[in-house]
């Protein structure tokens, strides 16, 4: 899909030219020591540790929830079972939305994508038998990320698990969502002001708790380049800092929790030279640009998804084949975590049994290939550091560009970036279309036959109504003053520009349902209409 | 099809999606396919969309979904559409769209269904065959 070819010519997906050969000549004026250096050492070029996987392996992490918190904490304890190492929550999109599963609007959605979580009583059950100081949990959760953390060390807490003790990385990315996902509430303002509240509080009070995942995914699989995928990540995480460091906080406080989370895709030398450049613009940009003193806020941390767009009803079963190659890119790439998506997620959410396909990539890529046993393998290939270079050198220009516009939010206000973006999208489409990019089974080697009949993952529509009978449940149990008390007291600290943090985890203590809590901020800072940008 | 007006689409997402690549790669090839179109986004209830196909005066509506809710949300833009009276005009449904979900978004009058990885042109090509049939069957009346 994204190997091209133009008159004899050959293109990385970013439109790279390959040479028809990479010698010597191609990396001479690289210096070993400045650009590519030793793994676990500046600039980081190949790797963050040094002996990487050899020693320590990602974290092998399924994105998984549907239904109900029952049916979702089920499915982690059997992905445990089966040899995953840390969990990553699917939230329903009304809990991404903030709203609760009786909103006229969460019709039809209730525990469809993801779990259905409304208050403290469903994190509860979602965590049952899971002690939170012996398993890291990612949440890919952004506008409601705040509520949802405070939910999560609510439950830490009812475990008797000090908040020293919790690991894991809430999404907390709003930028990308007005982009290239949709899933925001508020306006850019209000939304910032709560991604510094958790980056602060996290900073003093989680200090194992990745307090945000700043994410390239969502533009990459919108349609961008991998070149904008990362520039565009690298800009926004550039503006978060810049409103975590305006609150006063300093930048060592904090750095050192920043991640990042990226699709790997199929232009395979591409993706692997992506992230070998991101690790060397990352750790100059935080020692140089902002002055960062502690080397591991110098550390570009990533996780992967590998699948996504790149997944084609025809033919399915290719996707495990293309999946795998992405999930070899990225342990080349040197990844710290990584969801594998399974062969029939472009029809819906993977059954139990593809689920456990997906995870068998990255153990036999693991245990059985030998990718693992040294850093970095290709490091030192002539064409993987001319292309490490080359990305390095675009992404920087692109940062640049985004720069002089006045940033990623100004870019994103006036459809910029969305533009951007849409403009790849078709140009890849036209390609596909053309042939000229090939795709196995949709452009070339197809069969005929129509799309196979899988047997899929069922959306259980009772679901919604359970979760509405247990909201109502709760609403009738709980001191029901208490909980009102409750989001005065978080309307008047955000009015005081208070962190919002401790009045969250209050608020959900009392059973405030999560609609309820973000209704009052709504009331508050209005919602945001995004710029329509075909 | 009647002298220069050129076929008007409206493509929106109803519910809480927010994916919109599909959504805004197919606006784009209607476009330059000759169509002129009402890009409404993300996240619209059935009451916006269709108060926008007759504010608009659109030939076609099409929805955008992924999320697997498709049958809900359409059902909820076809009831508005009666209610409205404008239930002549032809819905068009596109996105992740199981296979065993395409007779019953038929038969829920739904006259155009484009999966993912429906190729531009075939959809292109089917809301012109569509129009000219129709015209054809209204001039042997």
């Amino acid at each position: 899909m994204e190997r091209r070819k133009e008159g004899g010519k050959r293109f990385t997906e970013s439109g790279i030219e390959v040479k028809p050969l990479y010698a010597h000549k191609d990396i001479k004026d690289l210096d070993p020591v400045r650009d590519i250096g030793e793994p676990g050492e500046y600039p980081y070029t190949r790797g963050i540790h040094k002996t990487m996987h050899r020693d320590r392996l990602w974290t092998m992490r399924q994105y998984s929830g549907f239904g109900t918190p029952k049916d979702s904490n089920q499915r982690y304890k059997y992905l445990l079972e089966q040899g995953q190492t840390g969990l990553s929550v699917a939230l329903d999109l009304p809990t991404q939305m903030g709203l609760d599963p009786d909103d006229p609007m969460s019709l039809g959605e209730v525990g469809r994508v993801g779990v259905s979580i409304n208050t403290l009583k469903d994190m509860e059950t979602l965590f049952d038998g899971l002690p939170l100081d012996n398993i890291t949990t990612s949440f890919t959760i952004n506008a409601t990320a705040a509520m949802l953390l405070a939910m999560y060390l609510c439950v830490a807490e009812k475990q008797g698990v000090p908040f020293e003790k919790v690991g894991g990385t809430i999404q907390n990315d709003i930028l990308k969502e007005y982009v290239a996902r949709g899933a925001w509430i508020y306006p850019p303002e209000f939304s910032m002001r709560l991604i510094v509240d958790t980056i602060e509080y996290c900073a003093k009070y989680v200090p194992r708790f990745n307090s945000i995942s700043i994410a390239g995914a969502h533009f990459k699989d919108a349609g961008c380049t991998s070149v904008q995928e990362a520039a565009f990540t690298l800009a926004d995480a550039i503006e978060y800092i810049r409103a975590v460091l305006e609150r006063g906080i300093g930048i060592d406080d904090f750095a050192p929790r920043l991640s990042f989370f990226f699709y790997t895709h199929n232009n395979f030398f591409e993706e692997v030279a992506k992230y070998r450049a991101m690790r060397k613009i990352w750790a100059r940009c935080m020692r140089e640009k902002f002055n960062a003193k502690n080397p591991r806020s110098w550390l570009f941390r990533f996780g992967v998804v590998c699948g996504g767009s790149t997944l084609m009803p025809q033919q399915a079963e290719i996707n495990t084949i293309r999946v795998s190659y992405q999930a070899l890119a990225s342990v080349l790439g040197g990844v710290q975590s990584m969801f594998t998506c399974a062969f029939d997620e472009p029809f819906s959410i993977p059954t139990e049994e593809n689920a456990r396909l997906a995870l068998r990539i990255q153990q036999a890529l693991a245990f059985e290939t030998g990718v693992v046993d040294t850093p970095d393998p290709l490091g030192g290939s002539y064409y993987v550091e001319s292309l490490t270079k080359e990305m390095e050198d675009r992404v920087e220009d692109l940062i640049e560009r985004i720069e002089s516009r006045g940033g990623m939010v100004k870019s994103i206000k006036e459809g910029f970036i969305q533009r951007e973006i849409v403009e790849e999208a078709y140009k890849k489409e036209k390609r596909i279309r053309s042939g000229e990019s090939v795709v196995v089974g949709v452009n070339r080697f197809t069969i005929d036959q129509e799309v196979e009949e899988l047997r899929l993952h069922e959306y259980n529509p009772q679901v919604a109504m359970e979760q509405i009978e247990l909201l109502n449940q709760t609403r009738r149990t709980r001191d029901k003053e208490r909980a009102e008390r409750r989001i005065d007291q978080l309307r008047t600290a955000a009015e005081n520009n208070e962190n919002l943090m401790p009045h969250l985890i209050d608020a959900f203590k009392d059973y405030a349902s999560l609609g309820e809590v973000c209704q009052a901020f709504k009331e508050e800072y209005g919602t945001f209409e995004q710029p329509t940008v075909i | 099809m009647n002298g220069a007006r050129k076929i008007r689409v409206l493509i929106a997402s109803p519910g809480l999606d927010g994916h919109d690549r599909g959504a805004k790669v197919v606006a784009r090839a209607l476009k330059d396919a000759g169509m002129e179109i009402v890009y409404l986004g993300i996240h619209r209830t059935a009451e916006e969309i269709v108060k926008a196909a007759i504010q608009e005066d659109v030939d076609f509506i099409g929805l955008s979904m992924l999320s697997g809710a498709h049958l809900i949300l359409t059902e909820q833009v076809l009831k508005e559409m009666a209610m409205q009276k404008i239930d002549d005009v032809p819905l068009i449904v596109g996105g992740t769209i199981p296979k065993r979900d395409i007779q019953k978004l038929e038969e829920m009058g739904v006259r155009l269904i484009f999966p993912t990885q429906t190729p531009l042109d075939t959809s292109i090509a089917a809301i012109q065959e569509y129009l000219s049939s129709r015209a054809t069957q209204t001039t042997g009346k």
